[in-house]
């Protein structure tokens, strides 16, 4: 039998890697592997429309269920990778059997970090949010609550505690850091965001530290902060970050440091064994990153099905971000570490007032974050790519349009 | 169910029924329409959904928000007046025999 490729992990990366390895004509047999018991799906919409009850579990779905025989991809879900040996070139599943594969590929993605077990021991109504069965645990909880606390003030708690306002509940979000989103964006996000989440009269508590969970006949009743306020609760939504899912890798003997270490074409430290997507960690500039985003697991899910049809193209992404919070959509590009410059710019006489931050190094622009102004995320995106930067004090006079702006 | 129709440039087409409520986005992928990506699935962030409407059903698609329009100015293909992101776009009765061209780059 002709070996082939075997995808471990069937989000949004792995799969693109099968569909772009069809899509470049390899013609050998694709595996792909995934852990969920579903169908491989989408997930932004989970803190946000799914959860709303606005979308379906079938409108979630990335491929209609026929599109894998149609594709030759040989789907198994409600699986697992159990161990592999790079030198056999063989990997054990969890059903007891194993594949053999020309390439591997470990698109295992993250799980969502848990508090520690000595504050949750024994509670319901504490939820994470990473899967769409999470999502739909968290929704049946909501149904019955009155009282949502957010621990993290990050992407997800702000989704959820945006969409579960919007239902009429009454929310606070405890960040434990000087301000939201503190980890993913800069300050004038921070401001406008807490400021649009306080106008809906969601409680927003940073610097703010948990100290412990208090139940009632085992069901989470109250948050106790660590100066000693105490916050009705009847479900908790932990939102703290993720962390890559990096035991096959690492039992397997590759490199790992938070994430699957990869060179830029997207090869571990192993010949023929690849990662990409959230669990990957890259080469960038003189360091390396790790990204979680839709478009990180896409890109570099396509420069793998690349590497392996022999057509290595190095991995050199413009990143971009979004988030859906109320009616504002804050859309971001780039990346601002080691920013010197930062400029804020009105978007000027528009129906609802937008604005952008611009941060620069050395006079090169960086990154763009764009609330409710998407000229500017589409000016800086495209910028970016054609490694072009405008004027910072031309940015800073909202008067001069952005298609007008001279570019460096 | 409207019927639509992708057409590419090299002369081939696809040619679906499509759910009401659907967005066209999601159609082109559903069906295999490419040159259609729908990378963000409809978060208005890659504009990888680009389409040309035919202009005789320009009146029923309606014009692009001020965002889908800002949008449009960063397609990989030069937008045209007729020039739609697909995921804005919502499968509905009137829109039924709707031909849409998919630009290619």
């Amino acid at each position: 039998m002709t070996l082939g490729t075997v995808v471990v992990g069937a989000g949004q990366s792995g799969l693109n890697v099968a569909i772009r390895l069809r899509a470049l004509g390899y013609d050998k047999p694709i595996t792909l592997i995934g852990e969920e018991a579903h169908l491989p799906y989408q997930r932004p919409p989970l803190s946000k429309k799914f959860l709303a009850g606005e979308l379906d579990a079938k409108s979630l779905l990335l491929r209609p269920a026929d599109f894998y025989q149609d594709q030759r991809i040989d789907l198994k879900i409600g699986m697992r990778g159990t161990a592999i040996d790079t030198r056999e070139r063989r990997i054990d599943l969890s059903d007891g059997s194993a594949l053999a594969y020309e390439d591997l590929v470990l698109a295992t993605g993250t799980r969502a970090r848990e508090l520690p077990l000595a504050l949750t021991a024994g509670l319901r109504g504490v939820h994470v949010l990473r899967g769409a069965d999470h999502a739909l645990a968290l929704q049946r909880a909501l149904a019955a609550g009155r009282n949502l606390v957010v621990v993290g003030g990050g992407f997800v708690g702000l989704e959820v505690a945006a969409t579960v306002r919007q239902a009429g509940m009454n929310v606070t979000v405890l960040e434990q850091a000087p301000r939201i989103l503190q980890r993913v964006a800069g300050a004038e996000v921070s401001q406008r965001l807490r400021a649009l989440h306080q106008a809906h009269g969601v409680r927003i508590l940073e610097q703010h530290q948990l100290a412990s969970l208090r139940g009632q006949g085992g069901q989470v009743h109250e948050v106790v902060l660590a100066d000693g306020q105490v916050l009705p609760a009847d479900v908790v939504l932990v939102g703290i970050g993720a962390l890559p899912n990096v035991e096959l890798a690492q039992a397997g003997g590759l490199a790992v440091q938070d994430g699957i270490v990869v060179d830029q074409h997207g090869q571990t430290t192993v010949p023929g064994v690849y990662a990409c997507g959230d669990c990957a960690r890259f080469p960038w500039g003189e360091a390396s990153i790790r990204l979680e985003s839709v478009h990180n697991a896409m890109a570099q899910g396509d420069c793998v099905a690349q590497a392996i049809v022999g057509r290595a193209v190095p991995y050199a992404p413009v990143p971009w971000f979004w988030s859906d919070q109320y009616d504002c959509k804050l859309q971001m590009v780039g990346l601002s570490t080691g920013h010197d410059a930062v400029v804020v710019r009105d978007a000027g006489p528009r129906p609802t007032q937008g604005a952008s931050v611009w941060y620069f190094k050395a006079s090169h622009l960086l990154a763009v974050e764009a609330l409710h102004d998407a000229a500017a995320f589409a000016h800086g995106r495209r910028w970016l790519e054609q490694k072009k930067s405008p004027r910072p004090e031309d940015l800073a006079s909202p008067t001069l349009p952005l298609k007008d702006l001279s570019l460096h | 169910m409207p019927k639509v129709t992708w057409m590419f440039e090299d002369g081939g087409e696809v040619f679906a029924d499509v759910k009401d409520g659907l967005s066209l986005m999601d159609a082109a992928v559903h069906n295999g329409v490419r040159g259609v990506i729908g990378e963000c699935g409809g978060g208005l962030m890659c504009a990888t959904c680009h389409v040309y409407v035919d202009p005789a059903f320009a009146h029923l698609t309606g014009e692009a928000s001020a965002m889908e329009s800002d949008l449009l100015d960063m397609t990989e293909v030069p937008r045209r007046p007729e020039s739609r992101l697909s995921c804005q776009l919502v499968a509905s009765e009137v829109l039924d025999g709707l031909v849409l061209r998919v630009p290619s780059a």
